[in-house]
């Protein structure tokens, strides 16, 4: 009695030991049509369910398991084939589609709906907060002599009409712990204490700078949000890299789209006699541009396993052009023996030159697989590099030559503590770049090296807004 | 017998519209019935069958909804909507002229090949 239940154990134990290992073979082809994108996940479960009555017909005439799977598997046809034809039938679903989440059926699931609801509360509740100093008797943001103005409540108060929105869209989304939302509200408010409540003249120097500088130190506090706990972590911090170039270039496109609907807007109504620019100055100008930001990295959430990163894509076209005008540029000044003329803005012109090939090095190294060994790619941005730091060294060589001059105006320091936190960055990048390209280093450590040195600009940037103003005597 | 890519590709949508009009059915199912009906000589890959059954999904010949078999799995069934109806009808004017006018043709050869068989040409006729 106990031998026949032994052998009867034995067989089942066989029989599960087949159902295991078919079923493996049904997730591994589960697998490999997945990565069609022609096909969908609907698609792929009709399939399998195909597959599954015919394994089950097969077995019933006596075939065993893997015979069946075989058979079955042969007589669904060549992949590519059938993967071709579905193509055919929904070319559509080449062209990579932004859609919110969905189930199988299409219709959007219930945590993407909610989403789509905060994020549009969130996108409403910016723009409305761009008219909130109307409330306290301030004028309109269009009305004035400009941002740039003495006593305009706006320029420097700009960020926190949206930025606190979208950190607080990424805490929402990343369920940040109590003790983060209370950090993130006391970097918000004592920022804002700081730009609204400093004695700074009347539309001077420190001012202006603090009002430039506070969107970058207040960004860090949006990526502290975004990675959610991962801030620590490098590729945290990577993704927020990635997720800024993708909301830049997401936001300049929307802007164009926006400058249409503006135009069309103020055209159709002119058409009957109707003057709507006030309207469009004082509400469709300002709140689509705070709106904007938010549905932006709504999209750029919702997209960005879904479509290839543009970035990195811009970045591969503009860095071999780059490469070539600081080539030439370089070959121009020795060949012509021309010295750069210092004038007042040449400093920021730099500025901005390394902040430009520090960004296409960046994007590059975002999207870089990390593994891959050195290219030609490689060798052309170190080249980009190494001309913007040569560029850079002879302008500060000629700015240095003078600086006693000009004397030591905030602007002027602000100019040059940026030039230094760029150069250096570049510096050691191109010195990490140099080492990986020799096969003496790896070329994570320029990834790492890049990640770490993200709160360098934003810690420079606070500085310029808190600590500029009483060193200058809020000039 | 080996029926060309061409004629098997031809026919598949009258084809599959025909047994759907015989009642609601899976893909495995429609594969069956036209086994059944060719007397095996009509061999669909059976992957090729979805992107047709899809295909007229598209063209609102069919419709499609899932549905858990009793064997507990999700199945995808498809139902003829009356615009297939309609189309199995223009579809099934056409067939008949191509095969009239090759049945024409035919009886000029003798003697005819494999005349027993002739109802069964595409496996259809009896069918409809």
């Amino acid at each position: 009695m106990v031998k026949h239940d032994d052998a009867l154990e034995a067989q089942f134990a066989h029989m599960v030991e087949h159902d295991d290992a078919l079923e493996a073979q049904f997730a591994q082809w589960r697998t490999w049509l997945r990565r069609r994108p022609a096909i969908r996940d609907s698609d792929v479960e009709e399939l399998e369910g195909h597959l599954r009555d015919v394994v089950e017909a097969l077995r019933a005439t006596g075939l065993d398991a893997d015979e069946a799977f075989l058979v079955a598997v042969k007589r669904m046809g060549n992949l590519d084939a059938v993967s071709r034809e579905f193509a055919r039938e929904h070319s559509e679903r080449l062209w990579k589609q932004l859609v919110t989440p969905a189930d199988a059926e299409g219709a959007p699931t219930r945590i993407a709906m909610r989403e789509t609801i905060v994020v549009m509360a969130l996108a409403v509740a910016a723009a409305a907060a761009i008219k909130l100093p109307e409330l306290f008797g301030y004028p309109h943001i269009g009305a004035g002599d400009g941002l740039f103005e003495g006593g305009n409540v706006y320029f420097p108060n700009l960020s926190f009409f949206v930025l606190p929105f979208l950190a607080g869209y990424f805490a929402w989304k990343r369920g940040l712990d109590w003790a983060g939302w209370v950090r993130l509200g006391l970097a918000f408010a004592a920022a804002a204490f700081v730009v609204n409540a400093f004695p700074f003249a009347p539309a001077g120097h420190t001012w202006t700078l603090a009002a430039l500088h506070l969107p970058i130190a207040l960004w860090l506090a949006v990526g502290i949000a975004y990675a959610g706990g991962r801030w620590r972590d490098g590729g945290g911090r990577m993704d927020f890299v990635r997720f800024s170039g993708e909301l830049f270039i997401y936001y300049v496109l929307m802007a164009l789209g926006g400058g249409a609907l503006t135009g069309f807007t103020a055209g159709m109504f002119a058409t009957i006699g109707m003057d709507v620019e006030p309207l469009v100055v004082r509400w469709m100008l300002p709140c689509g541009a705070m709106g904007a930001v938010i549905v932006g990295a709504w999209l750029v959430e919702a997209k960005q396993s879904v479509i290839e990163n543009m970035a990195p894509v811009l970045t591969r076209l503009f860095t071999p052009l780059f490469a070539a005008v600081l080539l030439v540029f370089l070959g121009t000044m020795v060949w012509t023996g021309a010295g750069i003329d210092v004038e007042r803005e040449v400093l920021i012109g730099f500025d901005l030159l390394l902040a430009v090939v520090l960004g296409l090095l960046l994007y590059a190294v975002s999207a870089r697989d990390a593994e891959a060994p050195p290219d030609a790619f490689d060798a052309l941005q170190l080249l980009l590099v190494f001309c913007a730091l040569v560029v850079d060294a002879v302008a500060l060589a000629a700015i240095a030559g003078r600086i006693s001059e000009f004397g030591l105006s905030p602007n002027r320091v602000a100019a040059l503590g940026e030039n230094l936190v760029l150069l250096v960055n570049l510096a050691w990048s191109a010195w990490l770049y140099a080492r990986f390209i020799a096969g003496r280093g790896p070329f994570s450590a320029l990834e790492r090296w890049q990640t770490a040195y993200l709160p360098v600009y934003a810690v420079w940037a606070a500085f310029v807004v808190v600590a500029f103003p009483p060193l200058f005597g809020f000039l | 017998m080996n029926i060309s890519k061409d004629l098997v590709a031809a026919s598949a949508a009258p084809l599959v519209l025909a047994i759907l009009a015989e009642g609601d059915s899976y893909g495995y199912a429609i594969i069956k019935r036209v086994g059944e009906l060719s007397a095996g000589h009509l061999q669909w890959t059976d992957g090729m069958l979805y992107p047709v059954l899809h295909r007229l999904e598209r063209l609102g010949y069919v419709e499609a909804r899932w549905a858990t078999a009793e064997s507990g799995r999700r199945r995808r069934y498809y139902r003829i909507t009356g615009a297939g109806r309609a189309h199995l009808k223009t579809q099934r004017r056409q067939w008949q002229v191509v095969d009239a006018t090759l049945r024409g043709i035919w009886m000029k050869f003798s003697p005819a090949p494999q005349a027993g068989r002739a109802p069964a040409r595409w496996g259809l006729e009896p069918t409809w």
